[in-house]
């Protein structure tokens, strides 16, 4: 099974998303933005980090990219897609999923352990996790507060779109505490944690167990594996 | 030179942290009249030929597809300039 990881200009995560993809067991293919097709991959990540320097908006130049092009065009025929942090911006900037996405409330660029609770596990990209269930993983961002209209509020809680919520604090005064949000298919996932920094032992958030314990990231990638196999 | 110049402004109900900044920077040089400042984008496109009505038209498209977010932001004119 390959997940493709796309490289922008100015993203930052694509290695370690590309390492948490080896650690679930799948082979992480390296895309670049120029590139107009995306190899044949089972499923592609769009990784955190700066694209094009969050130029214009945030994702907004991301979104026009080639490899982004054809993103959008295998979305829509089901291929997994998880958008995590610029990746999240860049698929709201592409309307695969709805809203935006603005400065935090506080204005500081927040860096912490999250912790989430997975509103929708019967996503391409959560079907592991129970649901309810409260998961920690990184997050670090400047503009991860999201907003929509009432209107888009009210159908992505109808329909279950809310994939995550931030639990105990809301880091950046996102709506209706959203994390994350999946569209109406289940295939594309975007959130602004970052499950890619919470997949080893040693290297994750601190748990009650353990200092850097954390691997409850690991899931995401373990969750569109066995979806991609068992397709 | 032809162009078409582009303005972009964040949604009034919305906080503008730039806005705000500049504005109590002006307060304390006493500028106390002023009650808010909102900083927007002014986007020039230009061209080394005559502009059309529809190199007009396709900026206008432009600007609320691309060149501006309708969640968070508003196109406030799309015109020629000289």
């Amino acid at each position: 099974m390959k997940i493709g990881v796309i490289t922008y200009p100015g993203t930052l995560d694509d290695r370690d998303a590309q390492r948490a993809i080896r650690l679930a067991g799948a082979e992480p293919v390296a895309l670049w933005h120029a590139d107009e097709n995306l190899k044949k991959v089972d499923a592609v990540v769009l990784p955190g980090g700066f694209s094009y320097g969050d130029y214009l908006r945030c994702g907004a130049i991301a979104a026009k990219a080639p490899a982004t092009k054809e993103v959008i065009r295998l979305a829509g025929q089901g291929l997994p897609v998880l958008g995590i942090c610029n990746g999240f911006q860049i698929l709201v900037e592409s309307h695969l999923l709805p809203g935006g996405l603005i400065r935090n409330e506080n204005q500081h660029f927040v860096c912490r352990d999250q912790k989430l609770k997975v509103e929708n596990n019967q996503t391409a990209w959560t079907s592991l996790f129970e649901k309810d269930e409260e998961i920690l993983i990184p997050l670090k961002n400047g503009e991860g507060g999201y907003i929509a209209t009432d209107e888009t509020l009210k159908m992505l809680e109808g329909e279950n779109r809310i994939a995550f919520r931030y639990v105990e604090t809301n880091p950046n005064g996102s709506m209706n505490d959203i994390a994350g949000l999946t569209n109406e298919r289940g295939n594309v996932v975007g959130l602004m944690p970052h499950p890619e920094h919470a997949v080893e032992p040693g290297f994750g958030p601190d748990t009650s167990i353990a200092m850097k314990s954390g691997i409850d990231g690991l899931k995401f990638f373990q969750s569109v594996l066995q979806q991609v196999v068992n397709a | 030179m032809p162009k078409i110049i582009v303005e972009i402004m964040p949604k009034q109900d919305l906080l503008d942290p730039q806005g705000k900044a500049v504005a109590n920077a002006m307060h304390r040089a006493g500028n106390k009249e002023i009650t808010a400042v909102r900083i927007g984008k002014r986007i020039e496109l230009h061209f080394d030929r005559e502009i059309t009505e529809k190199d007009l038209a396709e900026a206008k498209e432009q600007a609320s597809a691309f060149l501006s977010n309708d969640v968070i932001e508003d196109v406030v004119s799309v015109t020629k300039a000289d």
